[in-house]
């Protein structure tokens, strides 16, 4: 790289010109930021001011631009230079719309400015230009892992749009659950009847199409490698192994019914009238349209009960806590089998909510126009006597302990377990009991979780996918959903969260388009989601390195692996550019070409600090730049005002903030430090999924250094910020600035 | 009558005007909720309905609730399933009514009859015997009490002439009585017709 040069612009434009000294401003670019070359415009976002800044580039060899105007969020094409480093020195947003345009105010929105434009010099001698990653990796298969509705859904679509397909299944033939089924719920209009079910269509279309690859009776048995360069192992039932190059991987294992041998209270395992909605499915099957025989003695059925969430919702922590969201449906059409051969069978569905997702409001009606009754209620027994059943139940409409006698049949609404692997967490901890101890019971325990794994994946954070809530894939499902905490690896259909069929094909149709992403991303060097597009990578100093470790423990993706030497080694298209290492690092030897330790101290220490007796605290806000720097941003749009003593630096995500920025700051002699970073914890709103909370973790520990600086725990805070707190944020700030001048200037500002 | 059983349902469906709409309610009690006599009904329209599915025939039938309906819709406009419930209501009494399952003596059902009673003989409304007979209906001295009560109002009725005491002795009818007459019969016949018992 060439002589840096920096180069400062000053815009005039949206009142910038008017409210600030402009002037002034140029001469702390040019003076203190040592900018070569110092410019202000009147409308620099214009035809014709963006030229300039180009033609500057062009021909006077700048490598580094500061631009003094509006927030980096604001502008991003006209200012979009991809030849230099780009800094933006938040005017606008940052300073005079957050700022009372009064006469008192005028003095302190000036000092905010030029601070800024300090910042904005002081972060550009520290970075560079990202480039692209030589360490590129082009595969662009996709692997697909189940052949069920979901991942032959997955499989087609990706194929479709041009991108050759790998897909194992377990079995020795393609469907899943589905090929269990009689029938499914509709999934065309008028959504009033059951129809066939999808797989022998998609079976043809797979085998009719030339770029799927599928491996039947196979499993993955290793994965190594990162997006672009996965390899797999994929061992057959024949003992033969093939190994794979692939791009990126869907997960789609589906689901398994929760085992209703567990709800003797229901009355299964004691009639074999009593069977799950699986076993009505192959009653249903057997009896393929004609009618339905009752199984203990082959007799008529006359009367069915089905019972709604069956060892479903339940409080008591005995069985699954959460709502399965399909069964519902499959209730409906269950009864329908019965109804639509003999409209004189009574079937009863008895439940506590109906949970009628997507069209099932209308096959909820069809349901009842056809004669279903409907009864909300909860079931507390199955008692079975000779060949029928007595279902007792409490009915909530009526208040009534009732009961349904000479029921035939007795279907269980059973729900929906993931089928998503090894739980790593589990895993960690039976190897880190086994590490002090190993007693057969421990190595036993050990091999089970190993030998439930679906990806085998050479990770050194485990073999499969990290789950979050009741074994679901950790993906979040109204944000991003799809993603996970492995990059290039996507979960699509019931093991990311129980759905029905119809939800499943949508949410395999998403994940295919997230793998495709990824390995074209993969190819160019650039990071996926969240940023997606970012060239920048991580590396680290050898030389200070301790091997500690804290770096690939932390990394919220797995990314990073060990040598021998236990050195970590970057999987860079593994790594989302979060941070979370750079700010792990106790010796802070990781730093990106854009975004360092370095680049971000020195914008700390480049504000200036009044004396202690200037009655100007000054307080820094490290602000997530997902949410809470938008939220500032936003808030700043509808003229929010908050204290003018606060300088914000937008990080990646709050995990990449190291302990030393806390420190530094408070050396420096501001008063506080606010950290504003996403919601924690199981509703976690991360978007990097561990950042805020490892962030939250680190700050814990922060209370014993401040009190060694012999300074007040208030002194630093961390608050968790969603992008929608546009009124919260400015009064979080001033009640925090409030709270500062009540405990006080810091005692060591001027060392 | 067994329970939760589509016997009583299909019987409803069958004899009870617009009763087919009773399986489509979807329990979200809407119309409990919208009524304004509810808290005075000892079954709310969804309970009553809910009461159907569950095979509940001789609760439903000589239940008063129905009787209750004041008939002012708030319950059919705000039905999310659209359900003609007053109508239902009607429905139900007038089947309860024509089993003789209602309750004794009520209100509502007394009135019906007599106003009906009055009308169909000579095609208009005796307001003078209506009051009267609703005066009286509860026996002679009862009666006698109603009527001093109401004086004033006759009185001021009469003033107004807004009440002719002369139509106690017959009172005036429809020109063509009998054409009225058979307009009811044939309206019985097409009733009948359409709830013929099974």
């Amino acid at each position: 790289m060439a002589d840096m040069k920096i180069a400062a612009y000053i815009c005039q434009g949206c009142g910038l010109g008017e409210r600030l000294n402009t002037a002034a401003l140029a001469k702390v670019a040019q003076k203190e930021g040592k900018a070569a070359l110092v410019k202000e415009h009147a409308f620099l976002c214009n035809a014709e001011g963006v030229q300039m800044i180009r033609d500057d580039i062009a021909n006077e060899a700048v490598t580094h631009v500061v631009i003094g105007a509006c927030s980096r969020r604001a502008k991003t094409e006209a200012f979009g230079f991809t030849d230099v480093a780009v800094m933006r020195a938040n005017l606008r947003e940052g300073v005079i719309w957050c700022q009372p345009d009064t006469d008192e105010a005028r003095e302190f929105t000036q000092e905010m400015a030029e601070d800024y434009i300090r910042m904005g010099c002081a972060e550009a001698k520290k970075v560079k230009l990202a480039e692209v990653n030589p360490a590129t990796a082009t595969c662009r298969r996709v692997l697909v892992v189940g052949g069920g509705v979901s991942g032959m859904t997955a499989a087609l679509e990706a194929s479709r749009a041009g991108y050759e397909v790998v897909l194992v299944e377990k079995t020795g033939a393609l469907g899943g659950w589905a090929s269990k089924l009689y029938k499914r719920t509709p999934a065309r209009s008028p959504f009033a009847d059951p129809q066939d079910t999808p797989v022998a269509e998609l079976t043809a279309a797979i085998e009719a199409d030339g770029n799927i690859k599928v491996y039947l009776n196979s499993v993955t048995s290793k994965t190594a490698g990162a997006p672009g360069r996965f390899n797999v192992d994929i061992s057959q039932e024949s003992g033969s192994t093939v190994t794979e190059l692939v791009g990126s991987i869907i997960q789609a294992t589906g689901f398994s019914l929760y085992d209703a041998n567990k709800l003797p209270e229901l009355g299964y395992g004691k009639s074999a009238n009593v069977v799950d909605q699986a076993g009505l499915e192959a009653l249903a099957k057997a009896a393929n349209g004609g009618a339905i025989k009752r199984p203990s003695d082959g007799g008529e059925v006359k009367t069915v009960v089905f019972v709604q969430c069956a060892g479903q919702r339940d409080d008591s922590g005995t069985h699954l806590a959460y709502c399965s969201g399909s069964c519902c449906l499959t209730s409906v059409k269950q009864a329908m089998y019965f109804k639509d051969a003999n409209p004189d069978i009574d079937t009863v569905v008895v439940y506590q909510d109906l949970r009628m997702p997507g069209n099932g409001e209308d096959f909820y009606r069809s349901g009842q126009n056809k004669g279903v009754i409907f009864t909300k209620g909860k079931v507390s027994s199955v008692e079975a006597t000779g060949n029928t059943c007595k279902v007792n139940f409490h009915d909530l409409i009526l208040n009534d302990q009732t009961a349904i006698e000479d029921a035939d049949l007795v279907v269980l609404a059973t729900g929906q377990v993931p089928n998503s692997g090894t739980d790593i967490e589990l895993l960690q901890v039976a190897e880190m009991e086994a590490v002090s101890s190993t007693t057969p019971e421990i190595e036993a325990r050990i091999a089970g979780l190993k030998g439930a794994s679906i990806l085998n994946l050479q990770y050194r954070q485990g073999p499969d996918m990290p789950q979050l809530k009741y074994g679901f894939t950790d993906s979040h499902f109204i944000c991003f959903p799809y993603e996970t905490r492995r990059t290039g690896i996507y979960s699509a259909g019931p093991v990311r969260r129980p759905m029905d069929m119809a939800q499943a094909m949508e949410d395999a149709t998403g994940a295919a388009m997230k793998a495709i992403q990824v390995v074209e991303n993969a190819s160019l060097g650039r990071a996926a989601h969240p940023r997606s597009g970012d060239l920048s990578f991580p590396s680290f100093r050898r030389e200070g390195c301790t091997q500690c470790k804290r770096c690939t423990v932390e990394c919220p993706f797995g990314a990073i692996d060990e040598d021998e030497q236990r050195y970590p080694v970057f999987n860079e298209s593994r790594c989302r550019r979060c941070g979370t290492c750079m700010g792990a690092c106790p010796v802070r030897v990781i730093s990106f070409e854009n975004y360092s330790v370095e680049s971000v101290g020195q914008q700390i220490k480049a504000v200036e600090v009044p004396d202690e007796f200037s009655e100007k605290p000054r307080i820094l806000i490290l602000a997530c730049e997902n949410d809470a720097y938008p939220a500032l941003d936003m808030a700043a749009m509808n003229r929010n005002v908050y204290s003018a003593f606060v300088r914000v630096i937008p990080v990646r995500c709050l995990g990449s903030v190291n302990t030393i920025f806390v420190t530094d700051a408070l050396n420096s002699g501001y008063d506080g430090v606010m950290m504003m970073g996403c919601k924690h914890g199981d509703d976690y709103q991360c978007h990097f999924v561990k950042g805020s909370e490892l962030a939250n973790y680190r700050m814990s520990k922060v209370d014993d250094t401040l009190k060694s600086m012999g300074l007040e725990k208030e002194r630093v805070q961390t608050f968790e910020v969603a992008i929608t707190d546009i009124d919260r944020v400015p009064q979080l700030i001033n009640d925090y600035a409030a709270k500062i001048q009540e405990i006080g200037m810091s005692p060591l500002k001027g060392f | 009558m067994s329970k939760y059983r589509n016997s009583f349902l299909k019987e409803v469906e069958e004899k009870v005007e617009e009763g087919n709409w009773v399986k489509m309610c979807m329990q979200c009690g809407v119309c409990a909720g919208s009524c304004p006599f509810g808290p005075h009904w000892a079954h709310p329209p969804q309970e009553i309905f809910m009461m159907i599915r569950a095979g509940k025939r001789e609760e439903v039938l000589s239940s008063d609730s129905m009787w209750m309906c004041t008939s002012c819709y708030q319950c059919i406009v705000r039905c999310p399933r659209k359900l003609p419930i007053t109508h239902i209501m009607h429905g139900l009494a007038t089947y309860a009514s024509r089993l003789g399952l209602v309750p004794k003596s009520q209100p509502t059902q007394a009135f019906g009859q007599l106003f009906w009673d009055n009308l169909v003989k000579v095609g208009r409304v005796n307001e003078l015997k209506l009051s009267l007979g609703l005066y009286f209906k509860d026996g002679f001295g009862q009666g006698v009490k109603n009527a001093m009560a109401m004086q004033s109002v006759g009185l001021g009725l009469m003033k107004a002439k807004r009440l002719n005491p002369m139509e106690f002795f017959g009172g005036h009818g429809v020109s063509d009585k009998s054409g009225f007459h058979a307009m009811l019969k044939k309206a019985q016949e097409i009733e009948d017709q359409r709830k013929k018992p099974a």
